[in-house]
């Protein structure tokens, strides 16, 4: 949940990474914190096993500058995409005000994706939030791995899949090139700082 | 549940934590939410710590701890305190939504911070009740 703090003139939303295990959900936030870190001089947090698998979310709190006077501190989170993960996911999840959701756009992850996504419908309705109101991005990554003859799911397949019931907007991306990752950013923390203004009236 | 604090509310919530924790002696002591977010903060200057991030990490340890007591059957566990050489950490439920956490050093002993961090979650609880 946002929290508005009007002797500061602040205002600190959440924005959770979710999505299927080796998604991406990681390394676009890494991708964002290495263009970012000389300004924020800061670490980002990451709690990761040996594998380099995120064991209970990263995290990266990031300012977007004033709206109406007010600064904005947008808090990013990933959670672990693994399966067996579900009980961090949804404690990550509190207070969640937008998601990005990362699909992976290999081929032999088009079932991951799906069950990924009726995993956060799940874990949202716990906090009495529908995945049909809550503001969410979808982002098809990994698009870069057509140059080495990987077989991807065609967009409009990934569409299909995820996007047919819930219409939100989606980019393309790779979040190994960079590719979308700040548009997508930019887009959720817009639909998450429109859906926050309406609240607030 | 989205919530606004005002002006008042927050001094109010700032003057407890200075008056019942940072005079005592701690290092910096700070109200968070669940989900990460700072509400009130208050430190020495002496330490520079990322406020941001020990919150978000507060709130999940926090959420980790509450998930493994409800596992072995208790709804809580009364306390939850990390011990270190120089400095240690000290986290208290305010209400069901709000962490009070405390960092202090060898000067401020544990049972006497419990103590006061009690008596300031009450006061505490009295001011967040009013919010919208």
């Amino acid at each position: 949940m946002a929290f508005v703090n009007l002797k500061k003139k602040l205002v600190q939303v959440k924005i959770v990474y979710y999505g299927p295990g080796r998604g991406g959900k990681t390394t676009n936030l890494e991708f964002i914190y290495n263009k970012i870190k000389d300004r924020i001089n800061k670490e980002m947090v990451t709690i990761k096993t040996h594998g380099d698998r995120t064991l209970f979310f990263d995290f990266l709190p990031f300012d977007i500058g004033k709206i109406k006077g007010y600064d904005i501190k947008v808090q990013l989170y990933t959670v672990p995409g693994q399966v067996k993960y579900d009980a961090t996911r949804r404690l990550v999840l509190r207070g969640v005000d937008g998601v990005v959701f990362v699909a992976d756009s290999m081929s032999v992850r088009r079932e991951q994706n799906i069950i990924s996504l009726k995993n956060l419908q799940k874990n949202l309705s716990t906090y009495k939030k529908s995945i049909f109101k809550i503001p969410l991005v979808l982002q098809y990554n990994k698009r870069d791995l057509s140059e080495q003859g990987i077989p991807l799911l065609p967009i409009e397949t990934l569409e299909k899949d995820l996007n047919s019931q819930l219409k939100v907007p989606s980019f393309e991306a790779s979040a190994l090139t960079g590719d979308n990752v700040f548009a997508t950013l930019k887009r959720a923390t817009s639909v998450t700082m429109a859906s926050l203004q309406k609240k607030l009236k | 549940m989205d919530y606004t604090l005002g002006q008042k509310q927050i001094e109010g919530i700032e003057k407890i934590l200075q008056e019942d924790l940072f005079d005592i002696g701690v290092f910096s002591v700070f109200l968070v939410d669940r989900a990460g977010n700072v509400i009130a903060d208050l430190d020495n200057g002496k330490l520079d710590h990322d406020i941001y991030s020990l919150a978000a990490l507060a709130a999940g340890n926090f959420g980790a701890v509450s998930a493994m007591a409800n596992i072995v059957g208790e709804d809580e566990f009364s306390l939850l305190f990390h011990q270190g050489t120089k400095a240690n950490i000290h986290f208290s439920k305010v209400m069901t939504e709000f962490l009070l956490v405390t960092i202090f050093g060898k000067e401020v002993s544990l049972g006497f911070l419990r103590l006061k961090v009690a008596e300031a979650s009450e006061k505490i609880a009295k001011i967040l009740e009013r919010i919208d």
